[in-house]
């Protein structure tokens, strides 16, 4: 893979994709898994493909490309997160319904474009499962754009969103904007799910964003630590299930996540074993 | 009001939809006292901790913190809050103790600001303070409920207030930890100059650590010393409680 890497561009940019994912889909993750959010994720997952297909329809309709997939996706994931809110404020208490909602609401809108744009398509496949061959040089630019904007939002916003994340009630009583910066990391979650899509496919990308969480979290000391060891282990799912995925001429989708149920099942009889010796 | 008191609730009511919880209420917290607020379940104890928090509009009446009416109060660090519910976190969720106690600075840091060496040092002292020293980097869903307390304790101390209000915080606490937990307070009130408010179901304990009793169930039924509380006839007590109770004071 090594020179295929260095021959071609597409690949290389493939690559460095899967890197940046690596990275923001752990980091995000962290917080999504403790705050109990992994369900939301993946119904904004589904809002994203009726964006990705809407953007196929509209290619396929119109030969001039006016909104290339990723862009539609974005568009449809940010605007997804932002109604799940308003729903989860309408149902105070029945917070969780918002993800039936999104979820069948994504999916629905999701077959009508498909359809519309004459069915299934090979491109269509590469987003419910991930590709390993996808990724435009345009895209990987996006990506990298979003994924610095992750990071530098997670690093300056860290101490709110932990005090949120551990107690909302009490976070709010000390006069932090629960609201604001909650809105703010749901729009940041949009934007994470749909820039990993692309490597990861629509049904497997919250994987990506709880399986490395799952792992790290038995045996991490404290948050800091969890979400540094989280990010370690989606970069190691990532790299080895992209290259295998390549090589395999499977899915990536499908590597990285079986990938990242090793390291999880790894890390459970590590626990295991250190629970039995002491 | 006297020029003393740093809480004062004037005429203070409130419903939930129609169920009245609070009935015109006069209250007033006293610098440096150490208040003891007791009732019967559903009296409406935590009702009236959340006006005092600003979580809950009052329907009539009006509330001053620190001398101003509660609107155009800012600083809201001059008062430590244990909730009645902090003990029932997600005990899987993998924070240490640095971490739980450093969530206490991050309103008075503010935005766009990062903890320095002071801010850790003062985290430190915290976890001191309640006698924690030895689990500062232990998760904290591995200790004890007691132990969890005295964290949620030294989270509201971190930002150095001047009132502790604390929810029932000895729920689910055993008995040897409830002692050295009022021995804790007792210190915090004393020698740290905290002004506290704590609810509580401990009569016979509280009455011997607070400097003042005040008894509510929809209305404030007695607010006094200890000892004039001691004193009250049980037809008295259970005119408050709605129906008869024995005070028995039980050595903890
Ligand atoms: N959010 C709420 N909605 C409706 N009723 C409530 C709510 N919170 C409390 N209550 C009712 O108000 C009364 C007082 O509750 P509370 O202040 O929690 O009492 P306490 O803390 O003294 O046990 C109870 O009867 C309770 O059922
Ligand atoms: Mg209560």
């Amino acid at each position: 893979m090594i020179a295929d890497l260095i021959q071609f561009d597409f690949l290389r940019n493939t690559f460095l994709t899967g890197i940046l994912i690596g990275i923001i889909a752990p980091l995000l993750g962290t917080f999504i898994v403790v705050r109990r959010l992994s369900l939301i994720a993946d119904g904004l997952s589904h809002v994203t493909l009726a964006g990705i297909a809407f953007g196929l329809f509209l290619e396929k309709k119109f030969t001039f490309i006016l909104l290339p997939p990723l862009y539609s996706g974005l568009a449809f994931s940010v605007l997804g997160s932002i109604f799940i809110e308003k729903l989860r404020s309408v149902y105070k208490s029945y917070q969780e319904i918002a993800i039936p909602i999104i979820l069948s609401g994504g999916v629905g809108l999701s077959v009508i474009f498909i359809a519309l744009a004459d069915g299934f398509n090979t491109e269509l496949m590469n987003f419910l499962f991930g590709s390993a061959s996808a990724v435009s040089q345009g895209d990987f630019i996006t990506i990298l754009a979003i994924s610095i904007l992750v990071v530098l939002i997670i690093y300056l916003f860290y101490k709110e969103l932990f005090t949120l994340s551990f107690d909302e009630e009490y976070a709010s009583v000390s006069g932090i904007h629960s609201k604001q910066i909650h809105l703010l990391f749901i729009i940041l979650t949009a934007l994470v799910i749909a820039a990993s899509i692309q490597i990861v496919g629509v049904l497997l990308v919250s994987a990506l964003m709880t399986l490395p969480v799952a792992a790290s979290m038995r045996i991490a000391k404290g948050f800091k630590q969890m979400m540094f060891l989280s990010i370690a282990f989606g970069e190691l799912a990532v790299m080895i299930g992209l290259t295998s995925g390549y090589y395999l001429n499977i899915p990536p989708g499908g590597t990285i996540v079986v990938v990242a149920i090793l390291i999880l099942l790894i890390t459970i009889g590590m626990k295991k074993l250190r629970i039995r010796k002491a | 009001m006297n020029d003393k008191s740093i809480i004062s609730l004037q005429d203070i009511s409130y419903s939930y939809e129609k169920k009245v919880v609070l009935d015109h209420i006069n209250f007033t917290i006293d610098k440096g006292s150490f208040i003891g607020l007791i009732g019967p379940n559903g009296g409406g104890k935590t009702t009236l901790i959340k006006l005092i928090l600003g979580i809950l509009k009052p329907a009539s009446g009006s509330i001053s913190l620190f001398n101003q009416p509660i609107e155009q109060f800012k600083d809201w660090r001059k008062i430590g809050f244990v909730s009645q519910k902090s003990n029932s976190f997600n005990k899987g969720f993998p924070a240490t103790v640095f971490e739980v106690v450093s969530t206490g600075l991050t309103s008075k840091i503010g935005y766009f600001k990062f903890f320095t060496q002071k801010h850790k040092a003062s985290i430190k002292k915290a976890i001191e303070l309640v006698g924690m020293d030895e689990y500062v980097y232990e998760n904290i869903g591995n200790l004890s409920g007691g132990q969890q307390q005295r964290v949620f304790i030294a989270r509201s101390l971190v930002s150095q207030p001047e009132l502790l209000i604390l929810d029932e915080p000895t729920v689910g606490v055993d008995t040897e930890n409830v002692k050295r937990f009022y021995e804790l307070l007792h210190d915090l009130n004393r020698n740290q100059g905290i002004t506290l408010l704590l609810v509580t179901h401990d009569t016979g304990t509280v009455t011997k650590f607070a400097t003042d009793v005040a008894c509510l169930n929809k209305t404030l039924h007695f607010h006094g010393k200890p000892g004039d509380y001691e004193k009250l006839s049980s037809e008295e007590l259970s005119r408050a409680y709605g129906h008869s109770v024995n005070l028995v004071s039980h050595d903890h």
